[in-house]
């Protein structure tokens, strides 16, 4: 029963884990960037809700109406004041410029809130739990993983049943022929940016209730994202979710056989699925 | 019409450099400890720069997780050292082949990851092997262990006679480095590296094997870049897992100094290198906002010059002071 309980939870912990990398996955199949600076980003989500919280006394999970569109807009702006210069065939530039944003992030979180870890308070929800066929399940993991499962069809629907999801896939398919179309790649790129972004504060604000975070936090938490892409396969959201949910579930069966392998054990897994499946588990495009 | 390698300028700079080579290699005769310290720091980061300028500039291999290598050649100095008896400056050497060897696998898994995705492997990598090193308790788990005092005694007598050592294996290693560097850049696998970076599709063509290419790079670099860890913490003389595995210390001021410098030249490390420097012993007082500074100064130069000071002088001037491209001269009296 022990292990049953460490895979539900693993599975449910997947949810915050694909959080983690849906933004990731979405810039990636849009614009082929790799954002260094995600995890930084989630960081930045998560005391943007601290700011939130401390200043009005509002629940964490009802910063997110403030959250989530202060960091689409800085997404936006974002893309198209830095990002946008970076793309092209060359591959340093993105990844160097975000390297280099990463660091700032990081340093000024460190000079606006010290190294002090922190975390968010959400009440009674932190502590209340379901009892299950004899499993007690926590609310807050579940809500994580119904909000993950949310945002992923959410932003499937969106992808092709909306007008901004045909664009999005017409850049991403080429964007020399989408600009003669009439869509400019760089306003597309900048709202995709703002999309990941909003995603992103989810994931920053679910991971702030969940466990305390400092200014450093932020490269754990893009290896994870990382990893539940390329477990899942390139471009597949539905397959980042798998993906997430491989990570978790590794990580809790390895913290169940000792508390110093969690982490490690995820990254083992990741480094299996390398060997033997590089191309993840449910590919869509080539990277 | 001649076509040479040499210039002048390459002549003059050979030649200023041997001079500065020897001065240097004076120092302990004429330095101060504090002084010491701080060149064999320059010396360690002018070494790493120029690796991961070879990876990235020259063979298109971008990782962030060089720090993998740094720990690694630290914790293989101490434990060579600690269980194998062997003197330190044999366990460097030792710390560079098991550095090698222990990228042989690493590199046949992550070469499946292609572009960024690959930096976040090595890094992924680096990871890894923190994590590792950290259970291994018999090297003080996660919370690192010192060097023996018996150990670092046998290295030579006296302090200042050890420190005189510790002082001339940083410059030996920089030199050889940028020496190995060069030579490999000029040799028959330097040309097929040098028609990789400038086209993939056009080298594999030609019949370059490029995967092999890279991964002797990656490898070579791995041996070197591990025998630099080793050296590191012979300086430092204790090691913990976070410390050895640091990401900003040993991957991103690297990244910073070569991008600044230059990337994809053999001189743009040696400006990063002694501007970083600058910057640092100017700025340090100022903490997280001294990198916060050096983080923009890296956007900004990524952004507006990608080819670093060092590019803004070739562009100028048309200056190599490491002759690795061909000039063409055409006599006028001929014509």
């Amino acid at each position: 029963m022990d292990w049953v309980n460490a895979v539900v939870q693993g599975t449910l912990l997947g949810g915050l884990y694909a959080l983690f990398a849906a933004g990731l996955s979405l810039i990636f199949g849009i614009m082929r960037l790799v954002n260094i600076a995600h995890g930084d980003l989630i960081v930045l989500g998560s005391y943007l809700g601290l700011v939130v919280v401390t200043a009005t006394g509002m629940h964490p999970l009802v910063a997110l109406i403030v959250a989530v569109p202060v960091m689409a807009v800085l997404g936006y702006v974002l893309q198209r004041g830095i990002l946008n210069q970076t793309l092209g065939d060359d591959l340093l530039p993105p990844l160097l410029v975000t390297f280099g944003l990463s660091v700032i992030i990081q340093n000024a979180l460190l000079e606006g809130f010290t190294a002090d870890p922190q975390k968010m308070n959400a009440g009674a929800i932190e502590t209340a739990s379901v009892s299950v066929g004899g499993l007690q399940l926590g609310v807050l993991p579940l809500l994580t993983f119904a909000i993950a499962v949310g945002v992923i069809a959410a932003l499937q629907w969106m992808f092709y049943n909306t007008a901004l999801g045909r664009a999005f896939r017409a850049v991403s398919d080429n964007q020399e022929i989408a600009q003669l179309m009439g869509l400019n790649r760089r306003h597309v790129f900048g709202l995709a940016m703002g999309l990941a972004l909003a995603v992103t504060a989810i994931a920053g604000i679910f991971l702030g209730i969940r466990t305390s975070f400092d200014p450093a936090a932020g490269a754990g938490r893009l290896i994870y994202g990382f990893e539940a892409v390329i477990i899942g396969g390139l471009g597949n959201l539905w397959g980042t979710l798998a993906g997430g949910v491989i990570l978790g579930v590794s990580q809790t069966l390895g913290a169940k056989i000792d508390p110093g392998y969690q982490i490690l054990a995820g990254h083992i897994a990741f480094l299996v699925v390398l060997a033997v499946r590089p191309q993840g588990l449910f590919p869509r495009v080539s990277g | 019409m001649r076509v040479t390698r040499a210039s002048n300028a390459a002549r003059i700079a050979a030649v200023l450099g041997l001079i500065g080579l020897v001065v240097l290699a004076l120092g302990p005769y004429w330095a101060g400890r504090a002084d010491m310290r701080l060149m064999s720091e320059i010396f360690l980061y002018l070494a790493l720069a120029s690796l991961w300028n070879l990876m990235a500039g020259y063979a298109g291999l971008v990782s962030v997780g060089q720090q993998a290598f740094v720990g690694f050649g630290g914790y293989m100095l101490f434990a060579l050292t600690i269980f194998g008896g062997l003197s330190p400056v044999v366990a460097i050497g030792g710390a560079a082949v098991l550095g090698a060897l222990i990228a042989v696998p690493v590199a046949v898994l992550i070469f499946r990851l292609r572009g960024a995705y690959f930096a976040i492997g090595t890094w992924v990598m680096a990871e890894v092997f923190r994590l590792t090193f950290a259970q291994v308790s018999s090297l003080g788990g996660g919370s690192g262990s010192s060097l023996p005092v018996n150990i670092v005694r046998s290295m030579a007598n006296g302090r200042a006679a050890r420190e005189a050592l510790s002082y001339w294996l940083a410059l030996g290693i920089a030199v050889v480095v940028i020496a190995a560097v060069y030579l490999f850049l000029r040799s028959r696998q330097g040309l097929a590296l040098t028609a990789i970076r400038d086209n993939e599709l056009a080298a594999g063509s030609l019949g370059i094997d490029i995967w092999r290419t890279k991964f002797v790079v990656y490898i070579v670099t791995a041996g070197l870049t591990s025998m630099v860890g080793a050296l590191i913490f012979l300086q430092k003389l204790r090691i913990s897992p976070d410390a050895a595995f640091s990401v900003n210390d040993w991957t991103a001021f690297v990244i910073f100094i070569v991008v600044i410098g230059g990337i994809g030249t053999l001189e743009g490390p040696i400006i990063g290198t002694l501007i970083f420097f600058a910057l640092r012993e100017t700025l340090a007082d100022l903490g997280s906002v001294y990198l916060l500074i050096l983080g923009a100064v890296a956007i900004v130069i990524m952004l507006k010059a990608p080819k670093g000071v060092w590019g803004l002088i070739r562009a100028r001037y048309d200056l190599e002071l490491f002759p690795l491209s061909y000039r063409v001269h055409t006599d006028k009296k001929e014509g």
